[in-house]
C-alpha cells in the first residue's frame, strides 16, 4: 500500500490515484465515493480498497449494478451541496447513465441560468489490452469530449493520478476522469508534481525536433517508447500528452507541430470519429502551413476488441505502428 | 490552333507584365524555346513555349500587365509534313477495312499497310507503301497510336520532342507520362515548405523534392536558400503568410538577413587577419592572358581571386565546410559562395561549385552569369545550395579591405578589397605595384589564428604562380 517513505517514494498509478481520493476524503467532509464494489471489495480493480474500513460506509457506498440510477443521485447530492465522487466500473457500462450524463450533468448549468452547478466527479476505466472483450474493453472518451458543458481528464502519468482529482474536485462543474486499465500497474517514483497540475494544459512529456507524437492516457506510455527507439533511428520525437480531452489544448498542439512540423496522433479509439480526428481537423486549421508531411493517425482497428490476445493486440495501436507513422512522416 | 498564355510562375503570382517579345509573328518555334520576357513582382524570367508551331498572331504588347492565363500569342500547326495534326489511327493487323464512320473519307482512303505514318494526306499519295525500316528510318513521330497521341494531347506534350523508348523509337504511353511528369513543377509542396520559400525567396520551380512522389519539402527549399542552410528562427505560429509583394520580398531578404547576421555575431566568436599581396605577377600574366582574346573571354582579376581562394580552401580544409551540431563538418567538395549584392538592397551568395578544380576561363564564365542570373533574380535553386566558403569582393565598390560576418554554418569568410597601386619594397628597392587586401573572418570554435594565416599565405602564394591556376 502507500509507502511512508519521505520524499520521493515508489508507487504505482492505483496507490496515487488511491492517496488522491484519501486526501479527498480527508480535506472535506463533502467528498464521498459511491459505485459497484467500491466498499468491501475495493473497487474492481482495487482502487479504493481499504477506503471503506478509514472512512465507513456513509462515504464509501456500494451502490446497486444500475449506472443510470447512481450517476443521478451523484448529480442529485452535488446539485444539493456534495462533492460527489462517482466510480464507474468500465467506459462501456457508462453508457448507461450518458442521459444522466449529457442530458442533466452537462446542461443543468446552462438550462438554470446559472443557477445550478453540478459539482460533480466521475471516474471510470477506458482502454483494453486486458482480455476484457467488446464489452469492456472500448475507448469512448472521444465521444464525451464532444460534450460541452463537461470537463474530461485522461491522466497518464502516476503524477497525474496522484494530482488531477483534488482540481477535479474543485470544478464547479461535472468532470470525468478517464483512467486506461493498463496503466494501474505502472509503477515509478512520485516526486512532488513535476509538470503542471492545472487541468487546462497538455504536457510535453518528451521534448524533440522532428516529429510530433500526440497522445493520451494509455498510450502514452507507448509513444515513450516509440520516441526512444525513434532516437536510436536519428528521428528526434516529442511527445505531447493531451491530458485534458475537454477543453482540448489546441495551443500546444499547436505549438509543438510549429516545432517539429509533422504529427503522429495516437488514439486508442476508432479512428473514424475520433479524439484524433478532431487534433487532426485542428492541426490543419491552425498549423495548415507548419506542416512538412500530412498528418498521420494511429488508432485502433475499426471492430469490437477481440478477446483473444493476439487478435486483441493486432487490433490496438502498438509501439511499432507508432514508429512506422512516424517514419511515414519523417523519412 | 494553341494559345500562348500569360504562365503563372509562382504559387503567388497572379498577374505579370509582358517586357518583350523575344520572337516576330510567323517565327516557328519549338517547344522550349524563349518567345518573351515576363517581368513578375519577384524578377524578369524568359518565358519558353510549351507547344511546337508557329507563332501567329501577338495579342499583348510589351508593357502591358495581364493576370495570369491571358493569351499573349497564337500558336499555329507547323506545316503538315513536319508535324501531322490528325493522326491516322493504325489499323489492327490483317483487319478488314472498317465501314466508313464519321469521318468517312479519311477512313475509307485508307490502305490495308499495318503501320504506316500517314498524315493527313498521305492516303492519296502514290508509290510504294513504307516497309518498317523506312519507316523507322524515317520517324517523325506518325507512328504513335491513338491512345498515345490522345494522351499526349490531353498533357498539352508535344510528341516530337519526346524521346521515345518504343519499337523503332516510337514513343510509348510511358515515354509520354514521363515527359508529362518533367514538364510540371514540382509536383507537390508541402504547405511549410510553400511558406519557408517564401520567407527565404527560393523559387520553388526547379527544385527537386526528396518526399514520397517528389513532394518538395522543407528540407528541399532550406538546402536551395541563398546562403544560409537553416533559416532564420521563424516566428511561432502558423500565421497565413500574407500574398506577397515585391516590397515584402525585399523585406522578407532584409529580414532573413538580419535574423542570420544577428546569429553569426551573436553565436560565431570571429577572428579576423589580413594581409596585402602583391598582384603584380598575377596582373601581369591577366594581361598578356587577356591580349590574345576577344572581350567577351577575358578575364577579370575577381576571377583570379576567387580561383586562389578556393584552391586555398583545398590546401587548408579547415575552413572549408561547415560548423554542426558543436563540431566542425570539413566538406568534400569546395562549394564556393560568391556574394553578390542587388540592385535595391540585398545580397546573395550562389555557388561556385568545384571552384578549386574550374579552368580560370570556366570560372570566369561560370562568375558572369551567375552574377548576371543573381541580379536579374533568374538563380536557379541549386545554385545558391550550400556553400561551404564565401567570398566576399568589395573591391568594385571601390573600398580597400573587407572584414565580413560569416554565414552560419560556414566557418569562414573571405574579403577582398580593390586593387590599387602603391608603393612596394621588393629587394631592398622601392617600386610601385598593384596590392590587394585579403581578409579573413573566421569561426574562432574551428580554427584558431594559425589556421587563417596559413589560409592567407596560400592565396599569396597561389596568387604569385597565376599561370598554375
Amino acid at each position: 500500500m502507500a509507502s511512508d517513505a519521505a520524499g520521493a517514494a515508489k508507487t504505482t498509478y492505483r496507490e496515487a490515484m488511491r492517496e488522491a481520493l484519501r486526501e479527498a476524503l480527508r480535506a472535506d467532509d463533502r467528498v464521498f465515493l459511491m459505485g459497484e464494489d467500491v466498499g468491501r471489495y475495493g473497487g474492481c480493480f482495487g482502487v479504493s480498497l481499504g477506503l471503506l474500513e478509514e472512512f465507513g460506509p456513509e462515504r464509501i457506498l456500494d451502490t446497486p449494478l444500475s449506472e443510470s440510477a447512481f450517476v443521478g443521485a451523484g448529480i442529485g447530492a452535488a446539485l444539493n451541496g456534495m462533492r460527489p465522487i462517482v466510480e464507474i466500473m468500465t467506459v462501456n457500462f457508462s453508457l448507461l447513465a450518458l442521459d444522466q450524463i449529457l442530458n442533466n450533468a452537462a446542461t443543468l448549468l446552462h438550462m438554470s441560468g446559472g443557477q445550478l452547478p453540478v459539482p460533480l466527479v466521475i471516474r471510470m476505466t477506458t482502454g483494453a489490452g486486458r482480455q476484457l472483450a467488446a464489452q469492456h474493453s472500448h475507448s469512448l472518451e472521444g465521444w464525451y469530449a464532444h460534450i460541452p458543458g463537461i470537463r474530461v481528464l485522461a491522466p497518464a502519468t502516476i503524477e497525474d493520478a496522484r494530482h488531477m482529482l483534488a482540481p477535479a474536485l474543485a470544478d464547479p462543474d461535472p468532470v470525468l476522469i478517464f483512467e486506461h486499465g493498463s496503466l494501474y500497474n505502472a509503477s515509478g517514483e512520485l516526486g512532488p508534481p513535476a509538470g503542471p497540475v492545472d487541468l487546462d494544459h497538455a504536457a510535453v512529456r518528451r521534448p524533440g525536433t522532428d516529429v510530433s507524437l500526440i497522445t493520451y492516457g494509455g498510450s502514452l506510455p507507448k509513444a515513450l517508447t516509440a520516441a526512444d527507439e525513434l532516437a536510436a533511428d536519428g528521428i528526434d520525437a516529442e511527445v505531447v500528452d493531451l491530458r485534458t480531452l475537454r477543453p482540448l489544448d489546441g495551443r500546444a498542439v499547436a505549438a509543438s507541430v510549429a516545432r517539429t512540423h509533422r504529427a503522429v496522433v495516437i488514439d486508442e479509439a476508432w479512428r473514424s470519429g475520433s479524439l484524433a480526428a478532431e487534433v487532426s481537423a485542428r492541426i490543419a486549421e491552425d498549423s495548415f502551413y507548419e506542416l512538412d508531411a500530412p498528418v498521420e493517425r494511429v488508432c485502433s482497428a475499426e471492430v469490437p476488441i477481440p478477446y483473444a490476445r493476439l487478435l486483441e493486440q493486432a487490433a490496438l495501436p502498438q509501439t511499432a505502428d507508432i514508429i512506422a507513422a512516424a517514419h511515414r512522416a519523417v523519412d | 490552333m494553341a494559345e500562348f498564355t500569360m504562365p503563372s510562375l509562382g504559387a503567388d503570382m497572379d498577374e505579370g507584365t509582358l517586357q518583350e517579345w523575344l520572337v516576330h509573328a510567323g517565327d516557328p518555334v519549338r517547344k522550349g524555346d524563349p518567345v518573351a520576357v515576363v517581368e513578375t513582382a519577384k524578377s524578369t524570367i524568359e518565358v519558353e513555349c510549351f507547344e511546337a508551331g508557329r507563332i501567329g498572331q501577338l495579342l499583348v504588347t510589351p508593357g502591358t500587365t495581364v493576370p495570369v492565363g491571358t493569351p499573349l500569342a497564337r500558336i499555329e500547326p507547323l506545316a503538315e509534313a513536319d508535324t501531322p495534326t490528325e493522326p491516322e489511327a493504325p489499323a489492327k493487323p490483317a483487319r478488314p477495312p472498317r465501314p466508313p464512320a464519321a469521318e468517312g473519307a479519311r477512313s475509307t482512303a485508307r490502305k490495308p499497310s499495318r503501320r504506316k505514318p500517314t498524315p493527313l494526306q498521305a492516303p492519296t499519295a502514290t508509290g510504294p507503301p513504307p516497309d518498317h525500316d523506312h519507316a523507322v528510318e524515317h520517324r517523325g513521330h506518325g507512328d504513335e497510336g491513338p491512345l498515345v497521341r490522345h494522351l499526349a494531347e490531353e498533357a498539352g506534350i508535344d510528341l516530337d520532342t519526346v524521346h521515345g523508348t518504343g519499337r523503332g523509337g516510337r514513343v510509348t504511353r510511358a515515354d509520354v507520362g514521363r515527359a508529362a511528369a518533367a514538364a510540371r513543377s514540382p509536383a507537390r509542396v508541402t504547405p511549410y515548405a510553400r511558406r519557408l520559400a517564401r520567407e527565404l525567396g527560393v523559387d520553388l520551380r526547379g527544385l527537386t523534392g526528396t518526399g514520397p512522389d517528389g513532394t518538395v519539402r522543407a528540407s528541399d527549399v532550406r538546402a536551395a536558400a541563398p546562403g544560409p542552410t537553416t533559416p532564420p528562427t521563424p516566428q511561432s505560429g502558423g500565421g497565413v503568410p500574407a500574398r506577397a509583394s515585391a516590397v515584402r520580398r525585399k523585406e522578407g531578404m532584409r529580414e532573413a538577413i538580419a535574423g542570420l547576421m544577428s546569429r553569426a555575431n551573436r553565436e560565431i566568436p570571429h577572428y579576423y587577419l589580413s594581409t596585402s599581396i602583391d598582384m603584380a605577377t598575377a596582373l601581369d600574366w591577366m594581361h598578356e592572358h587577356n591580349h590574345h582574346r576577344p572581350v567577351g573571354e577575358r578575364l577579370l582579376p575577381a576571377a583570379l581571386l576567387l580561383k586562389a581562394a578556393a584552391r586555398a580552401a583545398r590546401e587548408v580544409p579547415e575552413l572549408n565546410g561547415h560548423w554542426l551540431d558543436g563540431r566542425f563538418a570539413a566538406a568534400e567538395e569546395v562549394r564556393l559562395g560568391v556574394a553578390v549584392s542587388l540592385r535595391g538592397g540585398g545580397l546573395v551568395a550562389p555557388v561556385l561549385r568545384n571552384a578549386d578544380a574550374l579552368e580560370l576561363p570556366q570560372l570566369m564564365s561560370q562568375l558572369k552569369d551567375l552574377v548576371a542570373r543573381a541580379r536579374n533574380g533568374r538563380l536557379r535553386g541549386s545554385e545558391v545550395a550550400d556553400p561551404t566558403l564565401t567570398v566576399t569582393n568589395l573591391g568594385d565598390q571601390g573600398v580597400e579591405a573587407v572584414l565580413g560576418v560569416i554565414y552560419p554554418p560556414q566557418v569562414a569568410l573571405v574579403g577582398f578589397g580593390r586593387v590599387v597601386e602603391r608603393p612596394w619594397a621588393v629587394n631592398g628597392l622601392l617600386g610601385v605595384r598593384p596590392v590587394v587586401t585579403a581578409s579573413l573572418s573566421a569561426d574562432h570554435r574551428a580554427t584558431d589564428g594559425a589556421v587563417g594565416a596559413r589560409y592567407l599565405t596560400s592565396v599569396d602564394r597561389l596568387l604569385q604562380s597565376p599561370e598554375e591556376l
